[in-house]
């Protein structure tokens, strides 16, 4: 790959300057030195509101602000300028190429070492006792529920599971940094968020098996959660379709004046996505509250991350777009805490979006139609659900303060296990939705021609019945 | 058509007539959302200036399309009828319907490209972002995806969006978000999140706008689930299907055509709404059934004079309704009349003829006394050139030649 190094580079920098529009990149840099940046009119944050005619939008005139710019020497001062649409430029007598990437990459936020301990001279948002054990037997029982689950997969109790092993932190910690009310909308794997807003493990087995306790009705494949009571949005499959919608769904927030924000969660590989792009683009033009929230985790079914892009992963892009950007220790639950806390209120009190980007691990297969061993070394794989695990961490940050121990995880484990085997007997037992569920909710009130199509069915059934499965109420 | 429907900013006046024999007419006493409160105006079909001849290009067309249409109101059967009702251009009665909803009710809101200051590309929106501020009125940014995904995600939040795509054909561009998200959402979730959007915006063929500027959007959307279509053809029916999609829980798909955004007709003051899945009756008669929507209902109506003077009855019907079809009204005129011509703008392969014949073939076979006739574009990307155009669009000598066969 061809790289231009320019050393009197006007454009590129070697180190990464605070001062340039929108971009945190260095852990010790609080919210509110970000407000004193010189390119942003904080004033014009809430002037955009629904009465205002002409918006009042802040211009992001990425301003120049350098001191390293090639004088042009041979012209006079009025024209080392100008105002193009968009704001003003300086101009420069050589023709310098931006670099591809910069010489170094974005530094990733952490708190706690691999060892679980905090890094001396680390900035994070303090979390007390009832909520670290919180998060930290959430993760529990996320990472159980997923071994549970899987197998019951394996054993053909449901049709289909895709674990989140090796990105509990992920879901814990961004949940858990977030409130109740800010409207969620997922990939898939993130099945975490709904634990820690209360879904309980007997919605979960509903929803897998597809039975008529279901929330979606057994319209959906399994790990296709979705509540409206926890402000989470039913996953669709489709990749990345859900970026858009959350910018969305902030308009609406914005509109109404609500103090919430919207987070969406997509993949590396969810970021190639045309509706990624369009959508970073469009909430940084409308100034809209939502934490986007990528999930690097090096693998897109069997596509590694660098043949799924060449930028220095996604955190960049946010400078491309004009979106504070932020990147993160996927598998450190203190920094995805403090991270998400701090976007959550930089996106609602300043109206802007925000992108956090995890560094993490699909420490599992894609899903139970994969297997990663055919793409990737066993022992990459062992290394991370091992050592890199966030679990391992997070655990012995709590342990060292006195608020955990061997019995209590023993004990939890033990507990959540049990309940995970008796809610997937229940849940298997119970009965499926019944025939007019496949026709009802396609729109408010059943057409005419659906309701025809529902009398054929029923028909039909009842006179071939040993053809059709008898479990299924009519 | 070259010499009826401009661009914007040209005044022909066209009266869009509707004529009623209240005797015989009974309204389908369905769940009907209006008191129709509307000024008619009886057609009169004009024997001596109507010069139906051989299928010829240019001036013959054109001098035929412009009878058709422009008919001079016969004041004395209006007048009775007629309360006080103000007159105004397609496109303004859509905007009408656009500001007396956003007024009811502050959760509508618009977005789409050149919304806001520019007032919208065929000027439906406009003045409406001065009024309401342009983060009610939203311009966006070229993505059609992007920002259909945006209206559905509001909508899941309460919002009631009015997505525009400046033209229908741009909208192939969200088919994801509309298929995957618009329609089913409301159903994976199980009920738990509804998507009250209405997406809109001109569509058919225009007046050499070129093959990627004339789509027919609705054959390709009329599978997708859980979504509702209709089609405006007067001033009167945008107005009232507006106001009907926008208080619809369900997502509509409002199709607008591009040549009828300067039709005029006087339309009631009084507040009125539609009823989305009623098929409007246009003329009716005896003989045959002729079933058609938006643009082609003028094309329809034109070669309905012709017939008239050579001794045919036909009924006309806007089914308006595309998805789903009227079958109530469709099937009422079937068992009178026994005889269909479906006329449509859409390529005869998968387009809503296609769908309608399937329909009423598969409910109304016994009552057909000639197999159903479809007149529909052909198959091919639409030319630029002004007489090849013109000849992938139906015109109204096939008509009157279908009918005249059928009904032999």
């Amino acid at each position: 790959m061809l790289r231009f190094i320019n050393h009197t580079s006007s454009i590129t920098n070697l180190q990464f300057p605070r001062h340039l529009l929108h971009t945190i990149s260095s852990p010790p840099l609080p919210v509110s030195n970000y407000a004193t940046s010189s390119s942003i009119n904080l004033s014009n944050a809430f002037s955009r509101c629904f009465e205002s005619v002409y918006g009042g939008r802040r211009l992001h005139t990425a301003t120049s602000a350098r001191n390293d710019v090639d004088q042009l020497s041979t012209e006079t001062p009025l024209q080392q300028e100008l105002d193009f649409p968009g704001g003003r430029v300086k101009f420069t007598a050589k023709p310098v190429f931006t670099s591809s990437s910069s010489e170094e990459r974005t530094p990733c936020y952490r708190v706690l070492n691999d060892n679980g301990q905090p890094i001396v001279d680390g900035d994070s948002v303090k979390i007390s006792k009832e909520l670290a054990v919180k998060m930290y037997t959430n993760m529990v029982t996320l990472q159980v529920m997923d071994t549970i689950f899987y197998e019951a997969q394996r054993q053909g109790r449901i049709s289909f599971y895709l674990t989140t092993i090796g990105e509990e932190a992920i879901n814990i910690a961004s949940a858990a940094a977030l409130n109740d009310n800010d409207f969620v909308f997922p990939q898939y794997r993130e099945p975490g968020v709904l634990l820690w807003r209360g879904f309980a493990l007997q919605d979960f087995a509903d929803q897998l098996f597809g039975n008529k306790n279901d929330n979606g009705k057994g319209r959906q494949m399994p790990i296709h959660y979705g509540s409206r009571k926890h402000n989470y949005v039913t996953v669709s499959s489709t990749v990345g379709t859900q970026i858009p919608q959350a910018v969305g769904a902030a308009y609406s927030l914005k509109m109404e004046k609500h103090d919430a924000c919207t987070v969406t969660y997509f993949g590396d590989g969810g970021s190639s996505t045309g509706d990624f792009h369009a959508a970073m683009n469009f909430a940084a033009v409308m100034e809209v509250p939502v934490i986007f929230f990528c999930r690097n985790n090096g693998w897109a079914i069997s596509t590694p991350i660098n043949d799924q892009l060449r930028s220095d992963g996604i955190v960049v892009r946010g400078k491309a777009y004009g979106i504070p950007s932020i990147r993160v220790d996927g598998n450190d639950a203190l920094a995805i805490y403090s991270a998400v806390h701090k976007a959550r209120k930089m996106a609602i009190e300043e109206q802007t979006p925000v992108l956090i980007e995890a560094l993490t691990y699909r420490a599992g297969h894609h899903s139970t139609s994969d297997d990663s061993t055919k793409y990737r070394p066993v022992d990459e794989i062992e290394r991370w659900r091992g050592d890199q695990n966030p679990l391992n961490r997070f655990r012995k940050w709590i342990e060292t303060k006195g608020w955990w121990s061997d019995e209590a995880e023993s004990e939890h484990r033990s507990r959540i296990r049990k309940q995970l085997s008796q809610a997937i007997q229940a849940a298997e037992r119970v009965e499926k939705p019944p025939i007019s569920d496949i026709f009802s909710d396609v729109y408010d009130v059943p057409s005419k021609n659906l309701t025809e199509q529902e009398t054929f069915l029923r028909r039909t059934i009842h006179k071939h019945a040993q053809d059709y499965p008898s479990n299924v109420p009519m | 058509m070259a010499s009826i429907f401009q661009g914007v900013g040209t005044a022909t006046t066209l009266s869009s007539s509707t004529s009623f024999d209240t005797n015989k007419f009974h309204l389908s006493s369905r769940r009907s959302l209006s008191e129709r409160k509307v000024s008619f105006v009886v057609v009169r079909s004009d024997a001596g200036k109507m010069n139906v001849g051989l299928n010829k290009i240019g001036g013959r067309a054109d001098q035929l399309v412009t009878n058709a249409v422009a008919t001079k109101p016969d004041t004395s059967a209006a007048s009775t009828a007629s309360k006080s009702g103000h007159e105004l251009l397609l496109f303004e009665a859509l905007r009408e319907g656009l500001e007396e909803e956003m007024e009811r009710d502050s959760r509508v809101c618009i977005m789409g490209e050149d919304v806001g200051h520019y007032g919208g590309s065929y000027k439906v929106s406009k003045g409406l972002a001065p009024k309401y501020g342009d983060l009610r009125v939203l311009d966006t940014p070229i993505a059609e995806n992007a920002f259909t995904g945006m209206g559905i995600g509001a909508a899941m939040m309460g919002l009631r969006p009015i997505i525009e795509g400046m033209n229908m054909g741009f909208l192939l561009l969200a088919f994801n978000q509309i298929s995957n998200n618009c329609g089913m959402l409301h159903y994976t979730s199980g009920g738990q999140f509804k998507i009250p959007v209405v997406i809109r915006g001109p569509g058919g063929v225009g007046r050499q706008l070129g093959a990627e500027h004339s789509q027919r959007l609705e054959s390709y959307f009329q599978s997708i689930p859980g979504i509702q279509m209709v089609a405006c053809s007067t001033p009167y029916n945008a107005k009232g299907l507006m106001k009907a999609a926008i208080r619809s829980d369900n997502p509509v798909i409002l199709f607008e055509h591009v040549l009828l955004y300067n039709l005029k007709e006087t339309i009631p003051d009084e507040e009125y709404v539609l009823n989305l899945e009623e098929a409007e009756m246009v003329r009716p008669g005896e003989h045959i059934t002729i079933l058609t929507y938006s643009r082609m209902r003028y094309h329809v109506m034109q070669a309905a004079k012709t017939l008239v003077n050579k001794g045919y009855d036909p009924e006309v019907i806007d089914i308006r309704s595309l998805k789903p079809f009227d079958l109530h009204t469709i099937g009422n005129s079937v068992k009178k009349t026994h005889r269909v011509l479906i006329v449509e703008e859409c390529m005869r392969t998968g387009g809503i003829g296609a769908s309608l014949t399937a329909a009423i073939n598969e409910n109304f076979h016994d009552f057909l006394d000639a197999p159903i006739v479809c007149l529909s574009s052909q198959d091919v990307p639409t030319p630029y050139a002004g007489t090849l155009e013109e000849w992938t669009v139906v015109q109204p000598p096939q008509i009157v030649a279908v009918v005249e066969q059928l009904c032999r």
